[in-house]
């Protein structure tokens, strides 16, 4: 069974005034098919956690581990831990113009398979998950995120992470930004997924609210760049009722 | 009163800035068809400010040859091809030259080749000028299309091999005709050419003037448009991709001297290699009498490595304030880490990111150019650009 292993990891920033600490010893172990919500005050680190885990290049690596299935993530590049299975979901999806979203979903899905997908299927596919995420066929010929809403945005995402069939997908504040039908359009998606693939999801979150449609079989609370206290579902009740207060020092603050 | 916006020196990722005073109103620019009139540049004018003119030099003296190039014209059914002598009354009626190797290659030219789409005839073909270089003697080359009223066609002028040319292509599009010409600089590393192109654009005529340069070691070209009768129209699209060392400039002008015209002009260009230089310098005049003018103007440049250079000038007169539209922007962005980021996160390898992002650069403006060979031709030759540097990623990343 795939598990995504992380151990003590410690990761920095580059600024102008040199490298700042952010995470500060993180340890979790995702397994496949399990959902994990990582919630937590704005500023705790939850999205560096994201996109360290993805190989961005603002980011270093100070100490610690990650491994997927056994493989050393840290050491491949950001291409390579795709193809390896990861899959990140980004807050601020970026604009690629003149790139088609038919063309970006071909060319990805091919690297990531390591070889084209089949003609007769694959259409009817990506025409499918489209019409199930309430996108436009018309997208299928605008440039990637060019112009979109950033509800379009979000679920362009979720359809691309249907696609690729990830064995683990990191959702970096999927929900941030979406209005409610948006947000349970979105949240279909992810666990159409989960009950396809038996993907593991690592959900990172500010509020509460995703976890009703997308049920969390652990809960994580962030703060200050650890996890703080872990539970189940029944501890993103607690916050839902007490905000992140108890938690929160001098070190971080609520938005 | 004159309103003057000028752009020097756009920096990477920096938006451009106003209120820098040009060097004088270009209707003020000196033109004419008598070399002592336009003297031997030093580099510190205006109009050279960017350009190498060590290298340019041979281009500045009053002799040269006629045979550093073999010129095939295969024309459409419909159109007609001539030489003529210089003294042919049809040549210098698009304006005079207006710096010194235009008044060097009129003067040096001792015949033209004119290329007519005669009065309503619609080309069933595209008329090709193939210019290709035989020596590295310096030559005047002469070419005039010349489109009679209610023609339409396109001729496309390509330019290959080793060269040093020295240019000029009138465009003459009559009253009611729908013009198009394609120049394609696609020379051998050594080749230097300088050319001046001028049109001058009729009563509701139009003219879509493309450019696209590949190759050489300097190309310099100075595509200017004149409007002499209201309801005309013209779309300039360039396309540029420079390499180590390679200086390619692009100097536009375009003169709203009548009523009611429009403009458009799209040029974008990438460079990559040290010593790469790219400069576009767009003016545009929009005069007292040219009420109702719609202009908008619009430079992009990617720098794809470290030492390559661009310099991106949009300048923009206006005299009247009776106008439909005037516009323009600039960008020098160097290539975006996040776009590559977000696609190598797809598990597409860097190569191949880098690839998507520039073919997606140019993408619309190919889309722009209208001839189906030109498009196919240029990007292969985007392609055939991109592996030279990706062989230099991938050298650098194993």
């Amino acid at each position: 069974m795939p598990t995504l292993e992380i151990r003590d990891l410690h990761v920095s920033v580059e600024t102008k005034e040199g490298a700042k600490p952010i995470l500060r010893g993180v340890d979790l172990t995702i397994n496949s098919g399990e959902t994990h919500a990582i919630m937590g005050p704005n500023g705790s680190g939850k999205s560096t956690l994201a996109s360290a885990l993805a190989g961005h290049p603002k980011y270093t690596v100070t100490s610690g581990t990650v491994t997927l299935d056994g493989e050393d993530l840290l050491a491949m590049t950001v291409d390579e831990r795709a193809r390896a299975g990861l899959f990140l979901a980004m807050q601020y999806p970026v604009e690629v113009p003149g790139v088609s979203v038919a063309n970006f979903l071909r060319t990805a899905k091919t690297a990531i398979d390591g070889e084209a997908p089949a003609l007769r299927t694959w259409g009817k596919e990506v025409k499918g998950a489209m019409e199930n995420l309430r996108i436009d066929s018309t997208f299928a010929e605008r440039s990637v995120n060019e112009g979109f809403s950033g509800g379009e945005k979000k679920r362009h995402e979720i359809l691309q992470m249907e696609l690729f069939k990830p064995h683990f997908a990191i959702l970096d504040e999927t929900d941030s930004g979406l209005d409610v039908d948006a947000l349970r359009v979105v949240s279909e998606g992810v666990n159409r997924a989960k009950s396809n693939t038996d993907v593991g999801v690592l959900l990172i979150t500010h509020y509460t609210r995703i976890l009703r449609y997308i049920k969390p079989d652990f809960v994580h609370v962030f703060v200050d760049g650890k996890i703080a206290e872990e539970g189940g579902p029944e501890l993103a009740e607690q916050l839902e009722e007490n905000g992140y207060d108890k938690y929160v020092g001098t070190g971080a603050t609520m938005a | 009163m004159a309103i003057t916006t000028d752009h020097s020196r756009a920096v990477a990722d920096g938006a451009h800035s106003h209120g820098v005073v040009p060097a004088g109103s270009r209707a003020e620019r000196k033109t004419s068809f008598d070399l002592a009139d336009i003297p031997v540049p030093t580099g510190r004018e205006e109009e050279w400010r960017f350009s190498p003119v060590a290298r340019l030099q041979p281009l500045f003296g009053e002799e040269h040859g006629a045979g550093g190039v073999l010129t095939t014209v295969v024309e459409a059914p419909e159109a007609k091809v001539e030489i003529v002598g210089k003294d042919d009354p049809r040549l210098g009626t698009t304006g005079k030259p207006g710096d010194r190797t235009a008044v060097t290659a009129w003067n040096a030219a001792a015949e033209a080749t004119v290329v007519t789409l005669p009065a309503e005839a619609v080309a069933t073909d595209v008329t090709s000028v193939r210019v290709e270089g035989a020596t590295k003697d310096l030559t005047a080359q002469h070419l005039l299309v010349h489109a009679e009223h209610h023609a339409e066609g396109v001729v496309v002028i390509d330019h290959r091999g080793d060269a040093t040319l020295n240019q000029t292509v009138e465009i003459v599009v009559d009253e009611g005709a729908h013009l198009t010409v394609v120049s394609v600089q696609d020379w051998a590393d050594g080749a230097v050419h300088a050319s001046s192109h001028r049109a001058r654009i009729g009563r509701d005529a139009k003219l879509k003037h493309v450019v696209v340069t590949f190759g050489g070691d300097v190309v310099r070209l100075t595509p200017d448009a004149t409007f002499t009768g209201e309801g005309g129209e013209v779309e300039m699209v360039g396309l540029y991709f420079a390499d180590a060392d390679q200086h390619q400039e692009h100097r536009l002008f375009v003169d709203h001297a009548v009523p009611r015209c429009k403009s458009r002009v799209t040029y974008k260009g990438a460079l990559q290699g040290a010593g790469a230089h790219v400069v576009w310098v767009g003016d545009v005049l929009i005069q007292a009498e040219a009420e109702g003018t719609d202009t908008y103007e619009l430079n992009r440049n990617l720098v794809l490595t470290d030492g390559a250079r661009a310099d991106s000038v949009p300048n923009l007169e206006i005299e009247t304030g009776e106008i439909e539209g005037a516009g323009h922007a600039s960008a020098t962005g160097r290539f975006d880490d996040e776009q590559l980021f977000y696609l190598m996160a797809r598990g597409i390898p860097e190569v191949d990111a880098r690839r998507l992002v520039v073919r997606g650069f140019f993408a619309e403006l190919i889309d722009e150019i209208g001839v189906p060979s030109v498009e196919e031709r240029l990007l292969a030759s985007i392609e055939a650009e991109l592996e030279k540097s990706m062989s230099a990623i991938t050298g650098v990343a194993e």
